[in-house]
């Protein structure tokens, strides 16, 4: 039996009867019937979900890193904690650089510093 | 005047479901003669085609409206189809002994004289349907689309989600496994 002409045989007998595409009676009804019953065409959800899931995984990565930071013992060499005392001095003046800046200026001002002293002395008396 | 596509599906994404209505009938002939290549009792191919306008629904806001939406569609019947013939694994290994009468009688014919064996023939289409139910259904998808509705390999591609050389593997290995079964029925019947 010549084998690759009766697969070509039966391929063609497949294309030449297409299946049916008739319709059962009112069956588009049946389907809108259905679609009212299951939840509504939901625009929001993929979002949703996606934003739920990274909200869920970002939780998880904080509170991690949360433990970390507060139970894990800490590894930090002396220069590495002389570095980062430094660093922190550093923001702390660039923080408080305002502040400074406005005290450095009553200093310079000897006469609001003479008023407050008398203020001060008078509320004593 | 009629509505488009487009517009019918805008109203239903707004949240009038009644435009769906239209789209349903439209396309309705569409999605069952595709389910009734996988499927061949009507109550399955009923069941098909209510999960595919089901989902379509549900997932109508990822149509992002690039493609026409029956292209889209049409992606979804053939996923809901294959999912359809995974979970409906029948028993495959049946033998090619108990063949109809038709059946028999078309392959007698062709053995006898190939061209004298019409392609219109019941027996032609009852075997190539007891063949393609014998596929696994990965083989039998691509058959159908490849072989059948003579697709080409990147619209495959696109219709099933799988790489370009995955359907190409696939295709290797469904003309093998088609390969395989006709020369048991030669064995089971002739030998």
């Amino acid at each position: 039996m010549k084998l690759d002409q009766l697969n070509q045989k039966l391929i063609a007998a497949a294309r030449r009867n297409p299946p049916s595409d008739h319709v059962p009676y009112a069956f588009e009804k049946r389907i809108m019937a259905h679609l009212a019953r299951s939840p509504k065409a939901d625009t929001l959800g993929f979002w949703a979900q996606a934003l739920f899931r990274s909200a869920i995984a970002t939780s998880a990565i904080a509170l991690l890193l949360c433990i970390g930071t507060t139970y894990l013992p800490t590894t930090e060499t002396p220069s590495v904690t002389a570095a980062s005392a430094e660093l922190s001095q550093d923001f702390q003046e660039t923080l408080l650089a305002a502040v400074d800046v406005n005290e450095m200026t009553d200093l310079n001002n000897p006469a609001s510093e003479d008023a407050d002293f008398t203020d001060s002395f008078e509320e004593l008396l | 005047m009629e509505k488009s596509d487009a517009e019918l599906i805008a109203a239903v994404l707004k949240g009038d479901a009644a435009s769906f209505e239209p789209l349903v009938q439209k396309y309705l002939p569409r999605v069952f003669a595709t389910a009734r290549r996988y499927a061949r009792r009507e109550s399955e191919i009923e069941d098909i085609t209510q999960e595919v306008w089901l989902k379509s629904f549900q997932k109508l806001s990822s149509f992002r409206g690039e493609a026409p939406f029956e292209h889209w569609l049409m992606r979804l019947t053939v996923r809901t189809c294959y999912d359809f013939l995974r979970s409906h694994k029948r028993n495959r290994e049946t033998s090619f002994t108990e063949l109809s009468a038709p059946e028999t009688e078309w392959l007698d014919r062709f053995v006898a004289d190939p061209s004298a064996a019409s392609e219109d023939a019941a027996g032609a289409k009852q075997l190539i349907d007891r063949l393609l139910e014998q596929l696994s259904p990965a083989n039998r998808l691509i058959i159908t689309l490849l072989e059948i509705e003579d697709r080409s390999v990147k619209d495959i591609s696109k219709i099933t989600g799988w790489s370009v050389p995955l359907v190409k593997v696939r295709a290797f290995r469904a003309r093998a496994e088609m390969r395989k079964l006709l020369a048991k029925i030669a064995k089971d019947k002739y030998l």
